[in-house]
């Protein structure tokens, strides 16, 4: 794990204990068993946003206390580890984009408001089921925005969306013209198509001619941050587990074949873990990002993928019930990877920068 | 995150490039531009130029080949800092570190730490200059991956010992004058019952045989041991106590085969930019073959992903002190990595890539074919794969012995 500063290490270690006391995996079992297309705890993302989780990024001049990104992903980190369903993830990559493209009023008027967690945003990017910003449709006219929005996250909950229009990015609030379709994914969080019909687009003008692309690099960046924090549990309880489970009258972590198996994972945890957290130092560090931002998504996808299934076969029958989590980690980790690039977006996408 | 320097000590940093560059514009003769050490490799004779043999002495001269280890033993007696800045120089003009080999990388570091002071006033500093070269004599027949169950014997004469036994894959063992070999001094104790003792290569009873590999060269020798006097001040630590040295010595071995600047600057050309020379591109300057484009970039993605574990091992260790356990994974992945590039450079390649000798192909080409071919043995040698699995479940894991 990189060399943390002081004030890094207090948010990890609070966000670790608010984690594991307050949001264990059962506290999404609630949210789960509720029912509510908004999938996630009210209070549970108000006791966050008061621990100024939903302002790391943002400047302290709008109540923000801008600790950077990797402070946010330590936390995204934090709360991948228990399944934390929050509109936290959706909220900072939005917020991300206010503070790269909007004006001064943009940004007095809706950073603060989201960094104290009063206004939930997400952003709306894709019209299809795959990752692809180069085929946008949704275009404003007269200062309306129409056009449809496939697969957004943490549509139920949000107030405010940071929609990708033919021309740029646009706020559009919740209200007239915005009609919400869920699609229940998988991993039973909130999803929806979000149809706009000539609703209020107020346009984010700054940020230059690269702002969808810097702010889908930061939805990468971060969404691998959680990524990373899922793999890891993965990997703590698979071996925990290994060292328990008793089979042929031997411990299986005993057996070279399992211990082999998890030297490989051990080694490509550790490979993520360092792209991740390059992704996150190049966008504090301002050089690089595109690059980081692939690498660091495209080994997320890698190895969550692998470390999600291989919990399961380590796990045997067990892994398979719904009673036991490890599946829950499988079902979520497929709608990430599928999120802001799959392997192959992202591949192709790193050689093109590359220049082949 | 760069630390914020004092004043005074930037302006000692900036004096102390000031003065590298110096004795670079002194000593660095431009002729030897972009060329490697003659002494760093274990593929062949030191065969060095008069040119080659000056600029050696210069910086051994400093101690800047080796320049954190002690100013008494030879060494540059300088910070990690100012090391750093001897490197970033050096690179600027083109000038290569001609102070190497498994003295500097593996042996070195470990005398260092475990011999006795006679030893490091003999020793150390001939490595500094580049004077004397070491081999490892380490694997016998029977003792490859299961090292304890090395054979090879000194019995105790009373102001010597007698060795006798067999070593094998001893790297550049024919050019060697030294010896680091770890020896059974007692037969009743597997681990308990090993020495680490240093043999002249030249002493009576030493033979050496070269290996030929399938790469056709022949870095690797069997080292016979017939009736060897080694004096006993040759002994490094206690008798019984070569174990616990031998694997101290493992992990720097580790260090180097895995994250080792050799292997950087062999990554240096991008495989995307050499696909582009040898296969055909779109319209758009993409590599028209799709599925080979994805596979460039899976590997690049992955390469550059191992170079930040690299780096985070370094700034890691550096933050909490002492060798990092992650050094068996950076060995794991940094061989199969580069075994993997030389996989993907063939077939970038064709048949063109897969040249043996002749002038049809170009000495990349052919270079590329016997390090596809030597590159196997980095997953075999200094702890193969599957030894490294085992210290990551047993030591990093705590995944218990299996029966």
């Amino acid at each position: 794990m990189a060399v943390l500063n002081e004030e890094q290490e207090m948010l990890r270690d609070m966000a670790r204990d608010w984690a594991t006391n307050e949001s264990p995996v059962t506290e999404f079992r609630k949210v789960r068993a509720a029912g509510n297309p908004q999938a996630y705890n009210a209070d549970a993302y108000a006791a966050m946003a008061e621990m100024g989780w939903a302002g790391v990024i943002i400047p302290e001049e709008h109540g923000g206390s801008d600790f950077g990104f990797m402070s946010a992903g330590l936390v995204l980190e934090e709360l991948g580890k228990t399944l934390t369903a929050s509109p936290l993830l959706a909220t900072t990559i939005a917020a991300s984009a206010i503070v790269l493209g909007g004006s001064d009023e943009q940004k007095a008027r809706w950073l603060p408001k989201l960094a104290s967690g009063e206004t939930v945003a997400t952003l709306a990017v894709d019209e299809g089921a795959k990752h692809d910003p180069s085929a946008i449709a949704a275009s404003v006219s007269g200062g309306k925005l129409t056009g449809t929005k496939a697969f957004v996250h943490e549509a139920h909950g949000a107030d405010l969306f940071v929609v990708a229009a033919t021309d740029g990015l646009y706020l559009v609030e919740k209200g007239d013209g915005v009609t919400l379709t869920s699609r229940a994914l998988a991993d039973q969080r909130s999803h929806a198509d979000v149809a706009f019909d000539g609703a209020p687009a107020d346009k984010l003008e700054g940020g230059g001619d690269s702002l969808l692309d810097d702010v889908l690099d930061r939805a990468r960046v971060l969404t691998a941050a959680e990524m990373l924090g899922m793999a890891q549990q993965v990997f703590d309880t698979t071996l925990d587990y290994l060292k328990q489970r008793v089979q042929f009258n031997q411990v299986l972590a005993t057996f070279q074949a399992l211990q082999h198996r998890m030297a490989d994972l051990f080694a490509d945890l550790a490979q993520m873990r360092s792209a991740v957290e390059g992704g996150l130092q190049a966008i504090d560090g301002g050089f690089g990002v595109a690059r980081a931002a692939s690498i660091a998504k495209a080994e997320a996808n890698r190895v969550l993928h692998t470390i999600s299934n291989q919990g399961i076969q380590l796990h045997g029958g067990i892994g398979m019930t719904d009673e036991y989590d490890v599946g829950f980690y499988l079902k979520r980790a497929r709608v990430l990877e599928a999120s802001w690039g799959s392997s192959g977006y992202l591949k192709d996408r790193f050689a093109t920068l590359a220049g082949y | 995150m760069a630390t914020q320097l004092e004043p005074d000590v930037k302006a000692e940093e900036d004096a102390f490039r000031e003065e590298v560059q110096q004795f670079l514009a002194k000593h660095f003769p431009p002729e030897l531009k972009g060329k490697g050490s003659a002494l760093a490799g274990v593929d062949g004779p030191t065969n060095e130029s008069a040119l080659q043999k000056a600029w050696r002495e210069a910086v051994g001269e400093r101690g800047w080949g080796t320049p954190t280890w002690p100013r008494q033993y030879g060494g540059g007696g300088l910070t990690k800092r100012q090391a750093r800045i001897i490197d970033q120089e050096f690179a600027k003009v083109g000038a290569y570190n001609p102070i190497g080999g498994m003295g500097v990388m593996m042996f070195g570091p470990t005398l260092l730490e475990y011999g006795s002071e006679e030893q490091k006033m003999e020793h150390i500093p001939p490595i500094c200059r580049g004077e004397i070269r070491w081999c490892q004599g380490y694997s016998e027949p029977n003792a490859g991956s299961d090292l304890a169950n090395l054979q090879t014997f000194a019995e105790d004469k009373g102001d010597h010992y007698i060795v006798n036994g067999q070593k094998t894959w001893t790297s550049g063992g024919q050019w060697a004058d030294k010896c680091f070999a770890i020896v059974r001094t007692d037969k009743s104790d597997k681990h308990r019952g090993i020495s680490f003792m240093l043999i002249d290569m030249d002493a009576p009873g030493v033979e050496v045989r070269p290996i030929t590999m399938i790469s056709g060269t022949s870095p690797f020798c069997e080292t016979f041991f017939t009736d060897v006097k080694v004096p006993k001040e040759n002994l490094v630590g206690e008798e019984g106590q070569g174990w616990t040295i031998g694997k101290r010595l493992l992990q720097h071995e580790r260090t180097n085969i895995s994250g080792g600047g050799r292997l950087a600057s062999m990554m240096a050309h991008s495989l995307g930019e050499i696909a582009k020379k040898y296969g055909e591109t779109n319209e758009a300057g993409e590599l028209a073959d799709a599925v080979l484009r994805d596979k460039v970039a899976d590997f690049e993605i992955r390469w550059n992903s191992f170079l930040l574990t690299a780096r985070r091992a370094v700034e890691e260790s550096k933050a909490q002190g002492g060798v990092s356990e992650i050094s068996s994974v950076l060995k794991k992945l940094g061989t199969k990595l580069s075994q993997e590039r030389s996989e993907l450079l063939i077939e970038i390649r064709g048949l063109q890539g897969l040249g043996w000798e002749g002038e049809e192909f170009s000495k990349g080409e052919l270079d590329a074919v016997r390090g596809w071919l030597f590159g196997k043995a980095t997953t075999i040698y200094g702890g193969s794969t599957e030894i490294q699995n085992n210290i990551i479940a047993k030591r990093v894991l705590g995944m218990l012995d299996h029966q």
